[in-house]
């Protein structure tokens, strides 16, 4: 039996694989609660920290984003999400393994240093950023901080729509290509 | 540069930014299934390519294809080729199950004993070393590789639109697919038509190629 909740994600889904905006955001907006809430219990155990989460929760959502033609809309949603989850928590604990290795008094370091003030190498979405092409940022900043639509965002920077459409799928899989390798 | 306020404005803002982008670029985006389609029809064409390129189909093709010997090498790889086609559209996508492809590759499997248990009850076993060894054991070795490099390239690009769960696995899957392909194409050049030269030569190119599968899948996926 499906759950209530997973069914109204695969409507969602389902509508925005048709091109239904408004569908594709909804089902984001509902599936992020579900996927951080998995994310921190999962992590949890690693003793990770909130923006390990936050981290792993964009991870996620760029990788249902680029990889949805891989979801059959005949087929559960659910297990599709935990799938793609999964992965992305696996990712992080491979890539903070290389981390650990480090002495324990650096460690206790970080963690005090993080304490006190803004966490350094976080992979927020933000600091991320600035390792696009500047143009890239100029797209991402206007649609994603100002919140522009894309139509409005071409006017600003007299490019035509479907270039911005074009520039910003491309930043979207740089960002996702950025978490893969682990660097920032 | 990003302003000075973002890290106050607490862990989910970065995660809302993101939403906000990933809804506007709603569509921009390819079917797993037809990606794979695309793959294999492209695929074929290359391998179909470099198999006229380099040899042709045996003059009495026509004539021979029909008696079972000959007929057994297709009824081998071509189920294969669909068999790993299919597995590898299940494997590429999370969460999703394998489907009939198993036991298709089961029955592939099953007719490839048959077929050696048929031959080795028809032949007598002092020329079972002779239509073992064939005529071309080395070309065999040489060419499935060669013509399977196009479409197992075609698969692990297919491949990096989905998300398999285990990328050496999966680019070795892909090269059992290709070497299905390419030894379908293969087998109307080949003059050995033993079951027995089958099961051992183009297991072992099939080998070769799932190999190199493996560590594409390994770099690429």
């Amino acid at each position: 039996m499906t759950h209530p909740r997973e069914q109204q994600w695969s409507v969602w889904m389902a509508a925005a694989l048709e091109g239904d905006e408004v569908a594709y955001r909804l089902f984001l907006e509902a599936v992020t609660p579900h996927l951080r809430m998995l994310a921190r219990r999962r992590l949890a155990a690693f003793g990770s920290d909130n923006q390990d989460h936050e981290d792993v929760v964009q991870e996620a959502l760029l990788a249902i984003h680029l990889k949805r033609g891989t979801w059959d809309p005949r087929r559960q949603i659910g297990p599709w999400l935990s799938v793609i989850l999964r992965n992305k928590i696996i990712d992080a604990l491979r890539r903070r393994g290389h981390r650990v290795t480090v002495p324990i008094d650096d460690v206790v370091e970080v963690l005090a240093d993080e304490q006190s003030g803004t966490p350094t190498d976080g992979q927020d979405i933000s600091r991320m950023m600035e390792n696009l092409k500047p143009v890239q940022q100029d797209i991402v900043r206007s649609i994603s901080l100002e919140g522009f639509s894309v139509r409005d965002t071409a006017a600003r920077l007299s490019m035509t729509e479907n270039a911005v459409r074009v520039a910003l799928h491309r930043a979207l899989r740089s960002l996702a290509a950025i978490y893969r390798g682990g660097t920032r | 540069m990003m302003s000075d306020d973002d890290s106050s404005r607490g862990p989910t803002s970065g995660t809302d930014r993101l939403i906000e982008m990933l809804a506007k670029d709603a569509g921009a985006w390819h079917r797993f299934g037809t990606v794979l389609l695309k793959a294999v029809a492209i695929g074929v064409v290359m391998a179909a390519v470099v198999f006229i390129v380099l040899m042709n189909p045996r003059p009495d093709l026509e004539q021979v294809i029909r008696t079972a010997r000959v007929l057994f090498k297709f009824i081998v790889t071509v189920p294969l080729a669909i068999a790993m086609i299919g597995l590898l559209d299940r494997i590429g996508r999370p969460a999703a199950p394998l489907g009939p492809w198993p036991w298709l590759l089961g029955g592939v499997g099953a007719v490839l004993v048959v077929g050696v248990g048929i031959e080795l009850a028809m032949v007598p076993s002092s020329e079972w070393a002779a239509s073992l060894i064939g005529t071309n054991a080395r070309y065999c070795l040489m060419f499935i590789p060669l013509i399977a490099i196009g479409p197992l390239v075609c698969f692990i690009v297919a491949l990096r639109q989905g998300m398999p769960a285990h990328p050496g696995l999966a680019g070795a899957a892909a090269g059992v697919a290709s070497s299905a392909i390419a030894a379908a194409f293969y087998a109307t050049h080949c003059p050995d038509d033993s079951p027995l030269f089958v099961a051992t030569w183009y297991t072992l190119a099939t080998c070769i190629v799932a190999i190199c599968g493996y560590f594409a899948g390994r770099r690429f996926l």
